[in-house]
């Protein structure tokens, strides 16, 4: 799960990690209101979405005075940020951040990410903040120092120190080391899977703070964290995407035009693949499950019939242990429900396979039954290519 | 041959009387896997079809002589269930359950090393040794004796393979679900150090996905070690980057994790990768008649 810059602040807060002074505004009265009681200018206004690189996009601005706050927010507010990391489409601003703004010195990266490779949170640190750490790893390796959270052992003071007068903090390293060490704390309380500041600044004062925030948490501890759950932000997440994710079903929406339904994700990775092999483009990734239910094929049909791109559909179910009658049954009585009008190909594997098909050419419905998974993605490609 | 199990195997079920573990305990019986236990804490003393529950793993473990467990237990105990197994000295420990929170995997991983369990899982379908033993998910009757082992991050996109491969003559010597997860048990060096070793192994299938760096280091480690053809296929060619699909592991971030970066990786090794999911059986079959036994 993602939450917003100001969230992230406010959780880093309760953990001794220092963050400039602002609030989270939804109008400009707010944020001339909250800028007032910052103090004296410059400020800075930040467009909470979740996505990076919001700078490039005209999503952080600089404001030297009150009436400039407001007529900035009033810009911001409600205009759609495009950044190399929301698509072309963009995301509207709901949300601003209204802080203080600070005299820079320095610009560094800190972050803790699990390092899958060796099992364990690593502690990344850089002096090359402010620019993404993948191109920092790309370019050059060695500027990046790492650290690892040893379960049992955790992650020490001296660890924080070696990082800290590594990058060379000096006169600061003792503040960057606390801050280190109060970062490793709240990705652990509260099941991160990435705590990032990028950058944490030194300033002119010899302060040092996380002038940015990313928080992203690990969906399968939030059943222990209730009160991080209520910060998720819907309105940032794609409403179909939403949507499945009540009915415990794995969808991602797509840009192509063949609209997909698997059980299994790596099946269902595969036959994305597939479809582009064959010259088409997927709809979206939909997961019903291993053992998909005939309440979860239908509500994972509803959910992508919803998406109008969508041209034709392709229905690629390995049965397994599942019954394929039982399951064709269920697309059947979906198809019918929604009134489908997109040709489907379906593909079915497994127990009664045969029943299955009966199922499907009987039920007067424009289904296409084929033979292997390749099969399927050459007849639903052309079907998408008929329907334009 | 085969590797991990086979008809010796003796097996404790986590969670046997829960919907899951109830219905897969069936379904592995009947497949003719020996089923010694089940273990519930607070319904020990009970049996479910005959099969002795037991409060505690270790037991179990004393009075049935079980050497193998699989876990059905609900995310937020699953990992106190892999540490139990680990405790008893159970050798084979397969956790399916989806769904366990990554930091309680670190904490997990660190109290298996160097001791002598291994973990297959979690988020996995299990391990099948074809006509012997069958544990965990997957549809035992697509399976049959033979020659290939498979090895797979995915669950029903093995069994996709699996079919294939039955489907033209072609046995398995053993398929383990290493697990979508991002920290997990056995790995693909794992498995294929394994299969390297086993002489009726004599192809492997092996099949991978996008995110992390396992496909890499197994194909460094073909290269190295292994001798037996290796028929690859790795998901998610069309996967947007941040985006988790659907297994918990299958991420690209930062760049990284693609699945173009492993199927080159794994080509540089001399793999045979194929493109398309459906050309797995054939390319084995191939591979298989240009290396006789």
């Amino acid at each position: 799960m993602k939450i917003h810059e100001y969230q992230a602040k406010n959780l880093l807060k309760k953990f001794s990690v220092s963050v400039p002074r602002g609030e989270v505004c939804f109008n400009p009265q707010e944020a001339a209101a909250v800028a007032g009681r910052l103090g004296p200018p410059p400020y800075v206004l930040k467009a909470q979405v979740h996505a990076g690189g919001r700078g490039k996009g005209g999503g952080i601005k600089v404001a030297r005075s009150l009436p400039e706050v407001e007529r900035l927010a009033r810009e911001m507010i409600g205009m759609t940020l495009v950044t190399p990391q929301t698509g072309p489409e963009g995301k509207v601003v709901r949300r601003l951040l209204v802080e203080e703004g600070l005299e820079i010195a320095r610009e560094l990266y800190l972050g803790v990410v699990v390092d899958r490779a060796v099992g364990m949170p690593a502690v990344m640190a850089s002096a090359e903040g402010g620019v993404e750490i993948e191109e920092v790893a790309r370019r050059s390796p060695e500027k990046i120092l790492r650290s690892h959270v040893r379960p049992g052992f955790g992650f020490r003071p001296f660890q924080a120190r070696n990082l800290a007068y590594g990058l060379g903090l000096g006169e600061v390293g003792d503040k960057a080391a606390k801050l280190m060490l109060a970062l490793v704390r709240a990705f652990e309380e509260m099941d991160a899977s990435l705590a990032e500041i990028n950058p944490l600044v030194v300033t002119r004062k010899g302060e040092i703070l996380a002038l940015d925030a990313k928080i992203n948490f690990d969906d399968n501890a939030l059943f222990r964290h209730p009160e991080i759950r209520e910060l998720r932000d819907v309105e940032e997440e794609e409403p179909l995407e939403v949507e499945a994710s009540r009915h415990s079903l794995n969808y991602i929406k797509l840009h192509g035009n063949v609209g997909c339904m698997v059980n299994g994700a790596g099946l269902a990775m595969a036959t994305m693949d597939l479809i582009q092999l064959a010259g088409g483009a997927p709809a979206n990734f939909l997961d019903v499950g291993g053992g998909a239910t005939v309440e979860q094929v239908t509500s994972a049909f509803r959910i992508l019939l919803s998406d109008g791109s969508v041209r034709a559909v392709l229905i690629n179910i390995f049965g397994g242990i599942m019954r394929c009658d039982v399951v064709a049954q269920g697309v059947v009585e979906a198809a019918r429900q929604m009134g489908a009008k997109a040709p489907m190909v379906v593909r079915l594997e497994g127990t009664n396979v045969e029943e299955g098909r009966r199922i499907l050419r009987d039920s007067g419905l424009n289904f296409t039954v084929a033979d292997g998974m390749a099969d399927a993605a050459r007849k639903v490609v052309a079907l998408a290519k008929e329907a334009k | 041959m085969s590797i991990l199990v086979n008809r010796e195997t003796r097996l404790v079920v986590q969670g046997i009387t829960g919907r899951e573990g109830t219905f897969h305990t069936r379904q592995a019986v009947a497949y003719g896997t020996r089923v010694v236990a089940g273990v519930t804490p607070g319904k020990g003393g009970t049996t479910v079809d005959g099969i002795p529950v037991f409060n505690t793993v270790g037991e179990a473990a004393a009075r049935t002589g079980a050497n193998a467990s699989v876990i059905f237990v609900p995310p937020p105990f699953a990992a106190d269930a892999i540490l139990e197994a680990a405790d008893a000295g159970i050798p084979l420990v397969v956790c399916i359950t989806e769904g366990i929170p990554t930091l309680d995997m670190v904490r997990v991983q660190a109290f298996l090393q160097g001791g002598k369990t291994r973990l297959i899982g979690p988020n996995c379908p299990g391990i099948i040794t074809p006509g012997e033993c069958k544990i965990g998910i997957m549809p035992g009757s697509i399976h049959t004796p033979g020659p290939v082992g498979v090895v797979s991050r995915s669950g029903t996109l093995t069994y996709e393979a699996v079919a294939q491969l039955t489907s033209r003559g072609i046995g398995q010597s053993t398929c383990i679900g290493i697990g979508g997860d991002p920290i997990i048990g056995t790995q693909f060096v794992d498995a294929l150090d394994l299969f390297g070793k086993d002489p009726a192994t004599r192809g492997i299938v092996l099949i991978g996905e996008i995110g992390g760096t396992a496909e890499e280091e197994a194909a460094r480690f073909i290269r190295e070690n292994v001798k037996a053809p290796v028929v690859a296929f790795i998901a998610g060619r069309t996967a947007p980057p941040g985006k988790r699909m659907g297994h918990a592991g299958a991420i690209i971030s930062g760049g990284r994790g693609t699945a173009g970066e492993k199927v080159e990786a794994l080509r540089a090794a001399g793999i045979r990768v194929v493109d398309s999911p459906g050309s797995i059986g054939e390319a084995m079959a191939e591979a298989l008649a240009s290396r006789p036994a």
